[in-house]
């Protein structure tokens, strides 16, 4: 701890020292209310999220010092009643005014219309809310975290191209299971595929831990999917962790599980290893001793955004940066074989999407033959002619 | 082992240049397997996913060895004297060095941990290497096998190109999108260049006049004036049918005159023709699928590419820019390298 404080007084004493290097401090809102999973390996880190932001300062850095930029996140961690609003004021007011934001759409979007005459811009690295993008999207805020659509669509996509056409679609009963089961509809009518049944699974409460184990699920789960037509694999939405992880090996016919476990959609795997993804992988695990995440890619892939406008334009004002990132000259390299883009009527990053069954990359969407005008990426998501995004 | 009792391994205590009669002897029944015909040359190709390097005759186009080595051999080149093929094995952290007569490896080099693309300076004397890992160029004295030292560049530096005078090594860093020029003599950066996303590869005319770096998510090959340090063009490509996102810009090699330039576009499955004065695209040229790198024969009568997903090489006729035919190597052809003799 002493070394660290140490390494900490020294860093500042050369920092302090680079005199004229230009400054780009960035804002980390975040929550940090305990998150639980049915999966203990899956139990989110206490830093997930924002240790792939630090990763991408320290990146960010080597490039700056070549280029007399200077990076830094300033940790703004929200518990129970601490208000986003209030926090971003008081970033605003120290004079940050790039915020990476890792909050939930209704809060993120409290804190947006906050910042927004404060000149704030936000880098959504947590919310997948489709309307965020769509009818409440925000001039301020760029999304680097991919929409439920995009993820659902990637999904389908592989789904459809293995053939597996009739889906038995099981959603949970919270608001966010609705929304994730929603867009597994909508890409199941996209691409080809039929829902032969659909089914709620209601969360009733209880622990997601017992000593008792999985003596009654193994007798629950076959029951609850028996009965259906023919389906060639179940999909499940269950973004509140309350059922999904319990159907592969369970369901009453032998099919595969896809969507909220089994073969999960995502932005990030710490199983990923292409397009040269290992030496990121790599430098996570030395830097943080553990696996990096989806939202610690997400906030990575953010802070590299900035550190991309930062470089490219000279610039630290974040007007300057948002027109670059919209702009045709910014293409950002993130270790999935193809240059990331902003959509610029809505302000997401396109990006293909991983299909990992937790152990193993199994696919990348969008598959090969889905074709689009402008650019493959935009096959997976809400596009353009469909959008309802009108940026003020 | 001790390098008096030593007759396959390269004694480790030896210098690198040598004229042990053994090896000579052991060499000559390999080298009559490969063919002794004046016109034909050797490449070998390192296939990163089979973890080996396919050895093909130029003169037949046939693959006539398979040599196994480290895990997943990426970089790959000959030493200047022609005796040796050096492969980095990027999972072993290490580079091996191959004798090319006997087909054997004989000696590893300390190059830092995950080599993946190095350069010689024009004696053979001394080895620059990107270490990916750790954000350095680690520089190797080859006679002795000892590393002389490191810079410190951006993250996950890749290409590295040596000027003809051997001054100026340009070192890419993938995620930093610089290209770094550094003073060999005092190994200190001079210049810093931005270039597009994910530069890999950078190659320096053989007047000096110019080095192209090239920019893989990006999809661009900068050409920068290496004495100005100032970017002179931007080459960008252009293929009807084919969206942006899979024209991915990596190997290039420019003819010893300095008319032209091959520029590989990985996923577009074409190497780019260019006119290296106008710097304007020619003609594209269709290959197999995910094309890394490529060699000339030294008679730049033919250019030889790796195609990664489709598992094997192309052959160009220089000339008439056509391709001519097609080998089947290893998996995931990757780096080639093509003897001089």
């Amino acid at each position: 701890m002493i070394r660290l404080l140490l390494a900490g007084t020294l860093l500042f004493a050369w920092m302090s020292a680079c005199a004229g290097a230009a400054e780009i401090n960035i804002g980390y809102l975040r929550r940090t209310d305990p998150k639980s999973t049915l999966s203990l390996v899956q139990t989110p880190a206490k830093d997930d999220g924002i240790a792939g932001a630090r990763l991408a300062i320290d990146d960010n850095n080597t490039t700056g010092r070549f280029l007399n930029q200077q990076f830094s996140l300033e940790d703004a961690p929200l518990a129970g009643d601490a208000n986003a609003v209030t926090a971003t004021i008081a970033l605003a007011e120290r004079g940050v005014s790039l915020v990476v934001a890792d909050l939930p759409a209704g809060e993120l979007l409290n804190a947006a219309d906050a910042g927004s005459p404060r000149k704030v811009l936000f880098f959504n690295v947590g919310a997948t809310d489709d309307r965020l993008r769509e009818e409440d999207c925000r001039a301020n805020v760029i999304h680097a975290a991919p929409t439920r659509s995009m993820l659902a669509d990637a999904l389908a996509q592989y789904l459809v191209w293995k053939q597996w056409r009739r889906w038995f679609l099981v959603v949970g009963s919270h608001a966010e299971d609705k929304l994730y089961g929603d867009a597994l509809r909508r890409s199941a009518k996209r691409f080809g595929a039929r829902i032969v049944e659909d089914k709620v699974f209601e969360d009733t409460g209880g622990a997601r831990r017992t000593d008792s184990g999985v003596v009654q699920i193994q007798r629950q789960l076959p029951v609850f999917t028996q009965g259906a037509p023919a389906y060639d694999v179940l999909v499940a939405a269950d973004e509140s962790e309350v059922f999904a992880s319990y159907l592969p090996y369970r369901t009453w016919e032998p099919r595969p599980v896809a969507g909220s476990a089994g073969l999960v959609p995502t932005s990030w795997d710490a199983s990923h290893d292409q397009w040269g993804a290992v030496q990121l992988q790599d430098r996570f695990m030395k830097q943080f001793s553990r696996r990096m995440t989806a939202r610690d890619m997400q906030a990575w892939t953010a802070v590299r955004m900035i550190g991309e406008s930062a470089s490219r334009t000279g610039s630290t004002d974040p007007k300057a940066m948002l027109d670059f990132l919209k702009g045709p000259d910014f293409a950002l390299a993130a270790f999935k074989g193809q240059r990331l883009t902003l959509r610029d009527w809505n302000l997401q990053l396109r990006q293909p999407i991983l299909l990992s069954d937790g152990k193993m990359i199994v696919s990348v969407s969008p598959q090969e033959g889905f074709l689009h005008q402008v650019s493959e990426l935009d096959t997976l998501g809400i596009d353009r002619p469909e959008t309802q995004c009108r940026l003020k | 082992m001790t390098p008096t009792t030593s007759i396959r391994g390269f004694p480790r205590q030896r210098r690198f240049h040598f004229t042990p009669t053994r090896h000579c002897l052991l060499g000559l029944g390999v080298f009559a397997l490969v063919g002794t015909q004046a016109s034909a040359f050797t490449a070998y190709v390192s296939n990163e996913k089979s973890n080996t390097v396919s050895i093909i005759d130029t003169d037949k186009f046939t693959v006539v060895n398979t040599i196994k080595v480290g895990q997943r051999p990426r970089g790959i080149e000959l030493t200047k004297d022609g005796k040796f093929v050096l492969v980095a094995v990027g999972d072993d952290d290490t580079i091996q060095v191959i004798d090319v007569r006997t087909h054997e490896i004989v000696a590893t080099l300390p190059s830092g941990p995950d080599p993946e693309l190095f350069t010689q300076d024009q004696t053979g004397k001394i080895l620059y290497v990107a270490n990916e890992n750790d954000n350095t160029v680690t520089i190797i004295d080859l006679d002795r096998r000892v590393p002389l030292g490191e810079v410190q560049v951006g993250v996950e530096p890749e290409g590295m190109g040596l000027s003809p005078d051997g001054k100026i090594l340009v070192a890419t860093s993938e995620t930093t999108n610089m290209a770094h020029f550094i003073d060999t003599e005092t190994r200190r950066i001079v210049a810093n260049i931005l270039v597009d996303a994910r530069p890999r590869f950078a190659e320096f005319k053989r007047d000096g006049s110019e080095v192209w770096v090239s920019s893989e998510i990006g999809g661009t090959v900068s050409v920068i004036d290496p004495v100005k340090h100032e970017m002179k063009k931007k080459i960008t490509f252009d293929i009807p049918g084919l969206r942006k996102e899979a024209i991915q810009a990596v190997g290039i090699n420019i003819t010893k005159d300095g008319k032209t330039g091959f520029v590989a576009l990985g996923p577009a499955n074409r190497i780019a023709v260019i006119n290296a004065a106008t710097h304007e695209v020619q003609k594209y040229l269709l290959v197999g699928q995910r094309v890394w790198h490529m060699a000339f024969t030294p008679d730049e009568k033919y250019l030889l590419t790796t195609n990664g997903v489709s598992n094997d090489v192309s052959i160009i006729d220089v000339a008439n820019l056509k391709v001519t035919k097609t080998i089947q190597v290893g998996e995931l052809p990757w780096g080639i390298a093509i003897s001089q003799q």
